[in-house]
């Protein structure tokens, strides 16, 4: 059945949004994201409150192969945002990640073009933890020297591929990384040490 | 499937026509008549607000003659409301003015109408009274405008 949204659709988006903005400003660092929204799983409730705040009917949206198969995930999406769904991986605004160790390469989604950077694929992981796991060493914009940054879990040749990422710079694919009560990103302008 | 998965509008609706007819009746009915009718129909509703009942401004546009080039008449207000039923259906209602509670209850109504059991009943305690009153005032305005009717006629004028 379906569920509801925000409560209140304009303050609580607003609060999302500046969340995410700061956490894509300040790359690998954690920021507390709050949601008491009721929705359908295998989605979690922070990834549905950033979905609430970015889709709208301009923005397809793909969904990994676990949300695709809880048909409530694609419907609540569509009811409340008017976003379409894009079955083509490659031609999603956002992508939908449950199952981050199983996620398709970074090449399945789109990198934009050298004109328009901004058409790319931003993608949405949902993750476990922000404490676990091997440390990334981070720099780039938005980070004083080096920041150190677990997720937990990610594929195994994941720092590879923020790698190959960075390289196609500015074209790439961006990351929200959420777990159940925070939100970290890992935009295309991350660098990544060993 | 490789196309996003539009809703087409051109496509041809399913059968909306009846209940397209329960949502006209409910826009010009009056909120306590809403009331009264679901009062009869089941007490207590128990449904969620899908999206929090909102008002917002949609452009109307206007044509002079069958003819003429459209143009933008003015905005009017039109509240909203989607309402889901404990039992499953979801109803909506888009409707002229601010009333929250009226659009909130035609919502119910249009969720309850879709459901085969409460249909009939909506249809005779909802639907049944508001009609009436509608075709009440109909033949009331007909009545009054037939009253003060003058025909004009013209005697033959002959020359002969």
């Amino acid at each position: 059945m379906l569920a509801p949204a925000f409560d209140d659709p304009a303050l609580a988006s607003q609060a999302v949004f500046r969340t995410v903005m700061e956490a894509l400003a300040r790359p690998g660092l954690p920021r507390p994201l709050v949601s008491k929204l009721s929705v359908p799983p295998p989605l979690s409730k922070t990834a549905a409150a950033v979905a609430l705040t970015l889709l709208d009917y301009e923005t397809p949206f793909w969904l990994d192969h676990e949300l695709a198969a809880a048909g409530e995930v694609a419907a609540w999406f569509t009811f409340h945002t008017g976003a379409p769904q894009a079955t083509d991986s490659a031609r999603a605004t956002f992508g939908f990640v449950s199952d981050p160790a199983a996620m398709p390469p970074f090449d399945a989604f789109s990198p934009g073009s050298l004109e328009y950077p901004d058409r790319s694929t931003t993608l949405v992981v949902q993750v476990a933890s922000f404490e676990h796991g091997n440390a990334l060493a981070l720099s780039g914009p938005g980070i004083a020297g080096t920041r150190r940054f677990s997720v937990q879990p990610l594929p195994p040749d994941f720092r590879a591929r923020l790698v190959a990422n960075r390289e196609t710079f500015p074209r790439g694919v961006d990351l929200i990384l959420v777990t159940q009560d925070a939100v970290a990103a890992l935009p295309r302008s991350v660098r990544v040490g060993s | 499937m490789s196309e996003p998965q539009m809703p087409d509008p051109a496509a041809p609706a399913p059968d909306t026509g009846p209940r397209r007819a329960a949502m006209a009746v409910l826009a010009q009915a009056h909120t306590p008549e809403i009331q009264q009718g679901l009062a009869a129909v089941a007490d207590p509703l128990r449904y969620v607000e899908l999206r929090p009942v909102a008002t917002g401004l949609v452009m109307v546009r206007g044509r002079i003659g069958g003819d003429g080039a459209p143009f933008n008449l003015g905005e009017a207000s039109v509240t909203r409301a989607a309402v889901r039923m404990d039992s499953g259906e979801v109803g909506f209602s888009y409707l002229l003015g601010r009333d929250h509670d009226k659009a909130r209850l035609a919502a119910v109504c249009d969720a309850l109408w879709q459901s085969e059991r409460c249909r009939d009943a909506i249809e005779r305690h909802v639907l049944a009274p508001i009609r009436g009153r509608l075709a009440r005032e109909r033949t009331e305005k007909r009545e009054q405008a037939a009253a003060t009717r003058v025909d004009f006629f013209t005697l033959v004028r002959g020359e002969d």
